[in-house]
């Protein structure tokens, strides 16, 4: 075995220069690709002209931060990102929890592993396919209207009106992510130890309480994990689909900070004003995951980092 | 690695109660239902882009075929611009992968040598970007500036290196013993020789695993092309459903003046739709297990 000796750069690079230069292309990756964009966040602060330099031609101050400041559009698209930010955390991240305990308790394998394989489905498709079939599936033909006919409704068109679309979005998200989010519960829930259930069993605990004081506890760590890393994309809510699913009759609840940035940047060439929203957008996110794990770490004990 | 489906072993203490034996009933009726409601759009897909135009705007269209009609699938199959979307969505996924594994399997090996001073700046350059990105607006003048517009690196270069993956692939590569290496070197192997000719042999599992993670995400992906592809001609199938479903008002006026246009206008998303999901659908069965097992090693070592 190698010692992990501290010695001078000299003698690690003449020693690993091969390791070194295997390197340089992927930090030049991360260096073009993810930390320029980063400082290419300074257009927030100047102005910028399309076509001239990346990062801006001279400073204008905060003057586009007041902009959006005093935008009511902007104040507009930020509650209905809190809205959906909140819809998807209270359905989407416990939902898995219930099916991976709800799996946990089919003896039959064949059974629990074509549930699986269902369920994991639509997490493979493409986030486009899944617009597709929930538009198909809300039209005024489609399978939804039909059976709000049995009840003598009229056919509703979902998808232009704005009260429905929170509704819909977190739907078409349970329906392509809850599946999928069990396995990591699944594979938490085999590691428990079996002679904890029996302990528990000696001491007269029934079926629940097994669950309560046995399974959830075993759980918790990789529960805990999740939900910080969904609290931390709680403002980047799910921009590709929402670009798919809504249209200007739904924007009064639909809009959200990351498609009000993509118009206002991409299609109307506001880029200074788009960036300074978007800076804004990646510091909450940077503030909210780094103030859960805090919190966590001093509360329960897990945390990312 | 323990199998996700290998049951609980019951001891003999084991006995139901009851309660539990209505439990048991009440949760096969849950994940029935479960399993039915994942089902049930694809069925319904698949019997509109099989079914008439009368009956599908009738709202009769549910579980099989009505009034069965082939005229769209005709048309699609000798669509250029679909099939070309196909080409493109194929040639983006390939070049993509490649560049993705190459620049992933370097990185994650040189990530895995623990005795390798700076790695963990290394590392912490890598996971940085997983909590804090650039965002949209920046990526967007960045490429646009690097004239990579209209050109297959617009998609290939800017998500080359998914951290998830690279911590997936750096954990393997701690997990294999050392031994094997240091005997390499002692042969005289250089560093290069050593991944390409013992690490990497010893990997395909994981190799397997990435490879599909990373074609699956290009495969499924449309925002990049969306954004970066001006011209018609370089579209991927995604965006051609995308515009699809965008202009599917436009198209229901514009096709309803024939036959054919209104038949065509009433089930293409559905045809479409049942056209682009049906690779993945094919080899789903077959990758699953591959897909589980990776998520797995990333979340247990990750």
């Amino acid at each position: 075995m190698r010692r992990p000796v501290r010695r001078g750069w000299r003698r690690a690079l003449r020693r690993d220069w091969q390791l070194y230069s295997l390197a340089v292309l992927p930090l030049l990756f991360f260096l073009v690709f993810r930390y320029l964009p980063m400082i290419g966040n300074v257009i927030a602060f100047r102005r910028f002209e399309p076509g001239g330099s990346l990062l801006g031609e001279h400073w204008v101050g905060l003057r586009y931060v007041e902009m959006f400041l005093s935008d009511p559009t902007f104040w507009q698209v930020f509650r209905n990102t809190l809205w959906l930010g909140a819809l998807t955390l209270v359905f989407c991240f416990p939902i898995p929890i219930v099916l991976a305990l709800l799996l946990n308790e089919v003896r039959r394998t064949s059974l629990k592993r074509f549930v699986q394989s269902v369920s994991y489905l639509p997490h493979f498709l493409s986030v486009v396919i899944v617009a597709g079939i929930t538009m198909q599936m809300l039209a005024t033909d489609g399978p939804v209207n039909h059976m709000l006919g049995w009840f003598g409704q009229e056919p509703t068109r979902f998808i232009q009106e704005p009260e429905w679309f929170r509704t819909i979005y977190v739907g078409s998200e349970i329906w392509q992510t809850a599946g999928w989010g069990t396995i990591l519960y699944l594979a938490a829930l085999t590691t428990i130890d079996d002679d904890l259930y029996e302990a528990a069993r000696i001491d007269g605990a029934n079926r629940w309480q097994q669950i309560w004081h046995v399974t959830l506890p075993g759980i918790r760590p990789t529960m805990i994990t999740l939900l910080i890393l969904n609290i931390g994309t709680f403002l980047a809510v799910g921009f590709e689909k929402i670009l798919l699913l809504y249209n200007p009759l739904t924007y009064p609840t639909a809009d959200v900070v990351s498609t009000y940035l993509y118009r206002t940047g991409v299609e109307s060439n506001s880029f200074s004003y788009a960036a300074a929203i978007g800076l804004f957008e990646a510091i909450v996110g940077l503030v909210l995951i780094t103030s859960a794990n805090q919190l966590s770490r001093r509360t329960v004990g897990t945390s990312l980092w | 690695m323990v199998s996700l489906l290998t049951p609980r072993p019951r001891t003999s203490v084991d006995q139901p109660t009851r309660g539990y034996r209505v439990f048991q009933g009440i949760n096969g009726v849950i994940l029935t239902a479960v399993v039915v409601v994942t089902l049930y759009p694809f069925v319904n897909i698949i019997a509109r882009s099989f079914s008439g135009e009368r009956q599908i705007r009738a709202g009769e269209v549910t579980l099989w075929p009505k009034g069965f009609d082939l005229t769209t699938y005709r048309i699609v199959f000798t669509d250029d611009v679909f099939w070309r979307g196909y080409g493109n969505t194929l040639f983006y996924t390939v070049v993509s992968t490649v560049v993705a594994m190459v620049l992933t399997t370097c990185y994650a090996y040189v990530l895995s040598k623990k005795h390798l001073k700076g790695r963990n700046v290394l590392v912490g350059i890598a996971v940085f970007t997983m909590f804090f990105s650039g965002g949209l607006i920046p990526n967007y003048v960045l490429i646009t500036s690097l004239g990579l517009k209209n050109s297959v690196w617009a998609i290939a270069l800017p998500n080359a290196i998914s951290v998830f993956n690279l911590l997936v692939m750096k954990a393997f590569f701690e997990s294999l013993p050392t031994e094997l290496e240091e005997a390499a070197e002692i042969d005289g192997l250089s560093t290069y020789g050593t991944l390409l000719r013992i690490v990497l042999p010893l990997s395909k599992a994981v190799i397997a695993t990435m490879v599909l993670f990373y074609s699956v995400s290009y495969w499924n992906s449309w925002f990049q092309a969306f954004l970066y592809m001006d011209r018609a001609e370089l579209m991927p199938v995604t965006v051609y459903l995308r515009n699809l479903i965008a202009g599917a008002t436009g198209a229901t006026n514009a096709g309803a003046t024939t036959e054919q246009g209104s038949q065509v206008a009433a089930n293409i998303q559905a045809v479409t739709i049942v056209l682009t999901s049906l690779p993945i659908l094919c080899v789903y069965p077959f990758v699953q297990r591959y897909f589980v097992s990776g998520v797995m090693l990333g979340a247990v070592k990750g």
